[in-house]
């Protein structure tokens, strides 16, 4: 099959972008998405042009390195897939395509379509984690969780940060992915202790990289290769009204300067 | 015992209302309260179809109740409550903006609604239907006839002239899809919403929108009409 398709090209994080047009042609239609992109870089580097770049890792949807807005869409048109893992025969011979970066203040272009997501990486070092005593690895069953805590926690957990919640938000918003985060942790039992302190830490940092503020258009959740819920983002909302609301009695356990 | 690791920080280097969640709570605790308002308002306006008497009777109950002073304290209420949801709106939509600065050459919106993408536009709709109301209905003007206290006969008249009540439908219709939106996403930013029951709160929300739609749209429509005289 053939197909056309306007890339977003970008030189550098300064530079002005703009589409340039390419067609990918004779692809096959059990192509992967990244694959097509393969050959139409083989056919540029053959002229001695620039090839296209994207970001790609696993190509099995689990790292979520991977990912561009097809058409309108973070991910392309299919539900709960990663660009990595969508095939040509998702689109129609000779349809025309448009491939953007994500679109945020908080995750600048690098070049073309690889955008830094390393927003992500500071939400996540704000809070993103437990402190537990190292050691050998505890009994499995030491420690007794709810079967619905578990599950719900394994599913929060699937968000593999592919950033493609923030370009779907109309918003620009990194709620589902910052709810996702404190989710799977606040859910078990050991990321109890720093829950509250977590999701205010999660949020300030989350707002002062710059992401926007969620409106509930559900637009996150349709675009999740994971399809993480938004009923995270509302789990999120509780926890840190709540950590508000339990301000001062954490102040005074700990004392002012914290631990 | 020494801790390994210090754990994140206890106090927010801005304070929590500032914060886009906080702001978002201070929109939705005052949509609920505003929301509250025009459900009560409308019941309350129903007593136009029981006539001069229970109208202008009603009105002076509102004027009355605790001495005069009940009216007032709904007034500052409302009005703490219009500015805190118009300043949250208003900043959190140029946070929203601001996130993205270069736009999409193409987007398809999936799963968000025409209600919740017209938010901010119909909130300024609102915002000036609320204006001219206040202009119109409780200080008397664009009407030459209006006396205040005749309830009934200032709502007769200001209905009758045609612009009024072809802006007062528009403002209800931009009113119940602020409402269809705002209703269920306010327990949402509140914190409560479950799978099961998130069906359950978006019809309710609907239902609501749909009651103060017909409801509201139902009096001018009774006086251009001439059932109302
Ligand atoms: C005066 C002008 C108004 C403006 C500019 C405005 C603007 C907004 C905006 C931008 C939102 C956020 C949208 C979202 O979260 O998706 C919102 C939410 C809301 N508004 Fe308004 N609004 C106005 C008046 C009203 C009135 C009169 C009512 C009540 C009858 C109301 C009730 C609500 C409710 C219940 C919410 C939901 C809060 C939430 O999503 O958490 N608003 N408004
Ligand atoms: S390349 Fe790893 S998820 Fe797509």
């Amino acid at each position: 099959m053939n197909l056309t398709l306007h890339v977003w090209r970008q030189k550098g994080p300064r530079e002005r972008g703009r589409f340039v047009t390419y067609r990918a042609t004779d692809v096959s239609a059990d192509m992967s998405f990244l694959e097509m992109l393969d050959v139409v870089n083989e056919g540029l580097l053959l002229k001695g042009e620039e090839p296209i770049a994207f970001d790609h890792d696993c190509r099995e949807g689990i790292c979520g390195a991977c990912g561009m807005v097809i058409n309108g869409r973070p991910h392309g048109p299919k539900a709960r897939t990663t660009t990595c893992q969508l095939h040509l025969r998702s689109f129609r011979d000779g349809q025309e395509l448009w491939l953007e970066p994500w679109r945020s203040r908080a995750f600048p272009v690098v070049k073309d379509l690889i955008v830094d997501r390393g927003a992500f990486d500071r939400v996540i070092q704000a809070g993103g984690y437990i402190s537990a005593a190292i050691g050998s690895a505890p009994d499995a069953n030491a420690v007794p969780i709810r079967k619905e805590n578990a599950d719900l926690a394994m599913d929060a957990a699937a968000c593999i940060g592919c950033g493609a919640c923030v370009a779907a938000c109309p918003n620009g918003s990194a709620m589902l992915f910052t709810a996702a985060k404190i989710s799977h942790l606040g859910l078990l039992a050991q990321g109890q202790p720093e829950r509250y302190e977590r999701a205010a830490a999660m949020v300030e940092t989350m707002d002062a990289e710059g992401f926007g503020s969620c409106t509930n258009h559900n637009e996150c959740e349709a675009a999740c290769p994971k399809g993480i819920s938004v009923a995270f983002i509302a789990r999120l909302n509780a926890d840190f009204v709540r950590a508000r609301l339990t301000e001062g009695r954490r102040l005074e356990q700990v004392g002012e300067g914290g631990v | 015992m020494t801790t390994a690791t210090a754990p994140a920080a206890l106090r927010l280097k801005v304070p929590y209302v500032a914060s886009t969640i906080g702001r978002k709570v201070v929109m939705a605790v005052t949509g609920l309260v505003l929301f509250g308002f025009v459900l009560v308002h409308m019941i309350g306006n129903l007593t136009l179809y029981a006539g001069p008497e229970a109208m202008d009777g009603y009105s002076r109950f509102l004027h009355t109740f605790l001495h005069g002073g009940g009216l007032w304290i709904a007034r500052v209420v409302l009005l703490t409550c219009a500015v805190l949801h118009v300043w949250s709106a208003a900043s959190l939509t140029l946070d929203s903006w601001a996130a993205r600065p270069v736009g999409y050459r193409l987007w398809k919106a999936k799963d968000s609604t025409y209600a919740s993408r017209t938010m901010r536009w119909g909130g300024v709709i609102l915002f000036l239907f609320i204006i001219f109301h206040i202009l119109n209905l409780t200080l008397g003007h664009f009407d030459p006839g209006y006396v205040p206290g005749d309830v009934y006969a200032n709502v007769v008249h200001a209905f009758r002239q045609w612009p009024v009540s072809v802006f007062y439908i528009v403002a209800m219709f931009a009113l119940g899809l602020h409402l269809d939106h705002g209703v269920w996403s306010l327990f949402h930013t509140l914190g409560f919403s479950h799978p099961r029951y998130k069906r359950w709160l978006r019809e309710a929300a609907r239902g609501f929108a749909i009651l103060l739609v017909v409801g509201n749209c139902s009096f001018p429509i009774a006086v251009l009409a001439g059932w109302v005289r």
